[in-house]
């Protein structure tokens, strides 16, 4: 190991050699070509959107509709985000909110109220990716079939704890927050979570010396440990804030629907890393970043909008929703690369 | 470079505290007792004891309310027999899995086999098999790919719950000209869907004063019942009727219903769980009925199981034999009749 290595600067993408001046300008007008390019994807859905239905879709209700989907899964695709930054991946995230979201709604927890729904949701993803942390970062294990375990005991732990049953909320004050008026300054309390947990997302990738060890882990892991990182407690975290995202999704689910159910969160790891694909993250890791994982659920979120509008069917609109993800990234590759 | 290690205390605090949550959590997994589950007080097929007969009971994983009735009804109705012992499974979505315990029913020598299939075509041979032994079969619901693999056939009807649906709602919009009604579907990839659909579009061709301006299709769950309809109701500022398919589902999009503070319309399920029973009795809301799809076929299939090995017919029919095939009616449950289907309604 002759080479001296940075930790990278920018999450966007890969430091720049020593000894060279960091090209940031270089850096930012790549990074904003690809948001920009996501932007333009979005941008031209919604002028499908607007002329399509042009009444229902450009509605204020309709984006607030939009946002509130978008936010259960957005939540998810954060912490999914950081994983896949750090070269790993996560495919326990929809069994771990299916199993917070019914440990949150037993009966036994709903006595506790508000505060015990709450709690349990975050406590049980935490606690999910603990374990999955644990195991990849001090068991050695593969994240993918780390998580593939915790996949696959979270939905069985979700469904012997339901037996299959569609657990109702009753708490008021938990079913307030999903109300129609449950609105801040017209921004629904779902889509205020998601904006703070966005937010802090993108703060702590790339203002803190957490997210420079994250990327500085996915793009050389031995480089990043021989620099003084150490990788396995980075790593442990990354789990750890995974499964915290998951709970504080779980959370919102159970708002959302008013119920807990071991079925909830269906497929929700394909699409949180769907999400983050689209958004630029290399699944590789190294680089990524919040914003585009963000554009990414909106995408796919209004996709599912304007296909429900014009009252398309599942067979089209799993084709349609396939080639999108593939324009997408193509024409994400052909901006960024023209540059 | 040796690997930092962490400070120990730290990382042992950690799990500590990682164990204390474990404890604490425990605590809050218990559901109430589920009570007697959807038992059904209606007699039995012939009340006098026969012969002492074993059935075999194989399904499918409970991993929803349905499936999970479908179990406590064959339990319970088995013990309601005091010649009947019943031999029932770990349900199992696998296939080859299903295959296997069935073999080991059929190796067992039980006297009937009751068998729900996780997927009737492919568990087809399993059911010749167990013909072929001698060990007759009462398929219930998912239907194999020939009859000679069963020797009664139970189950619901897909397209009469379309059917009765599209009516009962027919009749309340009779008198509404230019009607619109829309279809809240389920699992689109499945054929029992499509059969329900069917049966709902036929219903309302009766009706030329209604149209169906719109369709979607959720996934049997809550979440999936609540982004649907918010998609639904936001695309549709008015209409009559919504019809949809799955009560559990029907959970999801009653909360979007609520959620977009629409109490225009009204309201069919279809399935008959418990919640929506509820609903329609308390009458305060746009669900005002259900069309049924009942999970007490299973306690019907162990009669039928039971009948077959004491070689009875079905009282109140001429014949000495059960017949091999048998529809059940899905009925329509409303405020008028819910009092009587509630003891079924599953969870």
């Amino acid at each position: 190991m002759t080479q001296p290595v940075s930790p990278p600067r920018d999450s966007t993408d890969q430091a720049p050699p020593a000894g060279q001046l960091p090209s940031w300008r270089t850096k930012v007008a790549r990074a904003d070509i690809r948001t920009l390019s996501l932007l333009g994807v979005l941008a031209a859905l919604i002028a499908v959107g607007g002329i399509t239905k042009p009444d229902e879709f450009l509605d204020t209700r309709n984006l607030q509709l939009v946002l509130t989907q978008a936010s259960v899964i957005g939540v998810v695709t954060v912490g999914m985000t950081f994983v896949i930054m750090s070269g790993g991946i996560d495919l326990s995230v929809g069994a771990i909110v299916a199993l917070s979201s019914v440990w949150a709604t037993t009966v036994a927890t709903q006595e506790y109220g508000f505060a015990g729904i709450l709690f349990t949701a975050v406590l049980v993803g935490v606690a999910c990716g603990l374990v999955n942390g644990l195991l990849i970062a001090y068991g050695g294990m593969v994240p993918f079939i780390a998580t593939l375990a915790m996949l696959a005991s979270a939905r069985g732990l979700a469904l012997q704890i339901t037996d299959g049953a569609t657990q109702i909320v009753t708490i008021d004050s938990v079913l307030d927050l999903g109300e129609r008026d449950a609105y801040v300054l017209g921004i629904p309390s779902l889509v205020l979570v998601f904006a703070v947990v966005t937010v802090i997302g993108w703060l702590v990738l790339n203002r803190t010396t957490f997210g420079r060890r994250t990327v500085a882990v996915g793009g050389n892991a031995e480089a990043a440990r021989l620099a003084g990182i150490d990788v396995r407690r980075q790593r442990l975290y990354l789990y750890l804030l995974s499964g915290l995202c998951c709970g504080i999704a779980a959370f919102l689910l159970i708002i959302l629907s008013g119920s807990g159910q071991n079925t909830n969160g269906n497929l929700y790891e394909l699409d949180a890393i769907a999400a983050a694909i689209i958004g630029g993250t290399l699944l590789s890791g190294g680089r990524g970043t919040i914003v585009g994982s963000v554009l990414g659920v909106l995408i796919f979120t209004t996709i599912t909008n304007i296909f429900a509008l014009n009252n398309l069917q599942s067979d089209v609109q799993q084709i349609a929703k396939g080639a999108i993800i593939v324009a997408a990234v193509l024409v994400q590759r052909r901006t960024a690369s023209t540059t | 470079m040796p690997e930092p290690t962490p400070v120990t205390s730290r990382r042992g605090l950690l799990l500590g505290t990682a164990a204390g949550a474990g404890i604490l959590l425990t605590g809050c997994t218990s559901n109430d007792p589920a009570g007697e589950p959807a038992a059904d007080n209606r007699p039995a097929v012939a009340d006098t004891p026969g012969k002492a007969v074993t059935i075999g009971f194989a399904g499918p994983q409970a991993d929803h309310g349905w499936l999970n009735a479908i179990n406590d009804n064959a339990k319970s109705r088995a013990k309601k027999y005091s010649d009947v012992t019943l031999e029932i499974t770990e349900g199992s979505n696998d296939t080859a899995a299903q295959i296997g315990q069935i073999e080991t029913l059929i190796n067992k020598k039980v006297d009937v086999l009751v068998i729900l299939p996780a997927d009737g075509k492919a568990l087809t041979q399993v059911g010749l098999k167990a013909m072929r032994a001698g060990i007759p079969v009462v398929n219930l619901d998912r239907i194999f790919n020939t009859p000679q693999a069963y020797r009664c056939w139970i189950g619901g009807d897909n397209y009469g719950m379309g059917l009765n649906a599209g009516h009962y709602i027919g009749g309340k919009l009779k008198d509404v000209s230019d009607a619109k009604v829309i279809e809240l579907a389920g699992l689109d990839n499945l054929e029992l869907t499509k059969q329900r659909t069917q049966g709902f579009d036929d219903a309302l061709k009766n009706y030329p004063n209604i149209r169906k301006v719109a369709r979607q299709a959720a996934e049997f769950t809550v979440e999936s019942g609540q982004a649907k309809m918010a998609q639904l109701l936001q695309a549709q500022p008015k209409f009559d009727a919504l019809w949809n398919h799955d009560d559990d589902q029907g959970v999801g999009a009653l909360r979007a219903i609520e959620q977009a503070g629409r109490d225009d319309f009204l309201m069919v399920g279809g399935a008959g769980a418990l919640a929506a029973f509820q609903a329609i009795k308390q009458d305060n809301g746009v669900l005002k009925a259900t069309v049924l799809y009942p999970p007490t076929m299973a306690a019907s299939a162990i009669d039928l199981a039971r009948a077959l090995a004491q070689a009875k017919g079905v009282s109140g029919l001429a014949e000495f034999e059960i017949p091999s095939s048998i529809t059940l009616y899905s009925a329509v449950v409303d405020k008028t009749n819910v009092d009587q289907y509630m003891p079924t309604g599953f969870k």
